[in-house]
């Protein structure tokens, strides 16, 4: 029997990364946004999706929970959330 | 053909004729010999192999666990304090499921700094995901190394062997072996075909970082693999009677045991020993037997149960012991037993010959009768106890 042992080129993709988020996950308010697009250029991840304004998501499957995109919305459209929120509002 | 060799002598050949590519390893005795011999065949072009001389047991173990990534058999040695300076790469290899064949010389472990025999250094890495197979003799040190490529390189497998060779005892004692042919070694053992490998051609990355939801999984399968190693050896071993001749369970061993009321467990060259010592007993009339312990990675427990099963009084002795609980080999034939109907009345736990004490048959036959006083849980045999009495007060 054999587990996860090799990865072949193109793994990025299908290697999920979101367990590495522990303290909090970026939920995008859809407000105030105006499609700068600056949160997907500093995502470390690449995994900011969405090409109009207000509507850009965030995959929580690849979300390492940095906050890079957070800090840098002029907007301030990108909220923080704690991991055990459970406020239905910022989902 | 029969020949008369030094055991390190009899395993550079048994490596030699199983054709590594590469070698990489450090002196350290009492490993030294086998690899200096190989060491000379490779430089006298007698094998052809690459033999990559290192400044430490990390850097050996990290060649030849590159270059059986690369797909090439690849081959190592150690010992002691080497042993546990490969440490870290020993689980790597093992984790990487890289089937690397290791002679490990069994040796004391610092500190004090002793040089000689007991099996702390191997039983310290039991963890690391490697099969572990214990030589009683010359004859079967040779044997397993070529039964340990097959075993390790089989599709299903993909482990890590050690073979565990108790330090001098065998690597400098000289033995008559019968030395298999090269046609009969190449019959058995087919060139190493990788299932992966580092190739530029088709790249890929191994033993990559797995996050929380990968581990598990990768550990799980190596535990898996380690049970279905214990249903494959006696397959293997059976081909092996037929090629070579000679005939091994591979797992255990019983001698003497059918109608034993007394039996110790041991691992190693002190099984010669004992058997020599049941011998001597069984003319008295007492009923005694052994049961040697060939694999202890992956540990054969069902075969222990039913060979135990009936016996009244079982010794287990150990060449090592887990400092602040038990001896590590009686632990698991306990474990052996939780919770089973069958089981002996007493296992009692003997701790023997650290750091090369010699094990007599006076030291055996003074285990056989303290089977019929009371159970000793990690009793250390032949103690001097003048030698407790250093004060630094």
């Amino acid at each position: 029997m054999f587990g996860p042992l090799v990865s072949k080129p193109g793994s990025s993709r299908k290697n999920k990364t979101g367990s590495w988020r522990v303290e909090a996950r970026p939920v995008f308010l859809h407000k105030n946004c105006i499609g700068c697009k600056m949160c997907i250029s500093v995502c470390p991840e690449g995994c900011i999706l969405g090409t109009e304004k207000n509507k850009l998501e965030v995959d929580l499957a690849f979300c390492k929970g940095c906050g890079m995109c957070a800090v840098i919305c002029p907007k301030k459209d990108i909220e923080m959330v704690k991991e055990e929120s459970t406020d239905k509002s910022k989902e | 053909m029969k020949e008369l060799l030094e055991g390190s002598m009899i395993v550079a050949k048994a490596v030699k004729l199983c054709r590594p590519g590469v070698i990489s390893a450090y002196p350290i005795t009492p490993q030294t010999h086998i690899v200096e011999e190989l060491a000379q065949m490779v430089a006298d072009g007698h094998l052809d192999s690459q033999f990559v001389n290192v400044e430490s047991e990390h850097s050996a173990a990290s060649v030849v666990l590159g270059s059986e990534a690369t797909g090439v058999r690849s081959y190592t040695a150690t010992s002691s304090q080497g042993l546990l300076l490969m440490a870290e790469v020993i689980f790597n290899i093992a984790g990487m499921r890289l089937p690397i064949v290791l002679t490990d010389a069994n040796r004391a472990v610092s500190a004090p700094i002793n040089i000689w025999n007991d099996q702390q250094d191997t039983i310290s890495l039991r963890d690391a995901g490697w099969i572990q197979l214990y030589a009683e003799d010359n004859q079967e040190a040779l044997d397993f190394h070529i039964l340990a490529y097959r075993l390790a390189e089989d599709k299903n497998i993909m482990l890590p062997v050690m073979v565990c060779m108790d330090g001098f005892i065998l690597t400098h004692g000289i033995e008559t072996v019968d030395m298999p042919t090269q046609e009969q070694v190449d019959k058995y053992l087919p060139p190493y075909k990788a299932l992966y490998k580092l190739d530029v051609d088709n790249p890929q990355t191994l033993g990559p970082l797995a996050d929380p939801d990968y581990y598990m999984e990768a550990r799980y399968a190596i535990h898996e693999t380690q049970k279905k190693a214990l249903a494959l050896i006696p397959k293997l071993t059976a081909e092996f009677a037929k090629v070579f001749g000679r005939t091994y369970n591979g797992l255990v061993e019983g001698y003497q045991i059918k109608d034993a009321e007394r039996v110790i467990v041991a691992m190693g060259s002190v099984c010669g020993t004992i058997k020599d010592v049941i011998d001597e007993l069984r003319k008295k009339g007492k009923k005694v037997g052994l049961l040697k312990i060939t694999s202890f990675r992956p540990f054969p427990a069902q075969e222990i149960y039913e060979a135990l099963k009936n016996v009244p009084k079982v010794a287990v002795l150990d060449r090592s012991v887990s400092l602040g609980s038990f001896a590590p080999l009686a632990a698991e034939i306990k474990a052996s037993f939780f919770g089973k109907a069958k089981k002996p009345k007493m296992i009692s736990s003997f701790v023997v010959g650290l750091g090369g004490r010699d094990i007599t048959k006076d030291s055996i036959k003074e285990i056989y009768s303290a089977l019929t006083k009371k159970e000793k849980a990690c009793e250390f045999i032949d103690l001097k106890p003048e030698l407790l009495k250093e004060n630094y007060e």
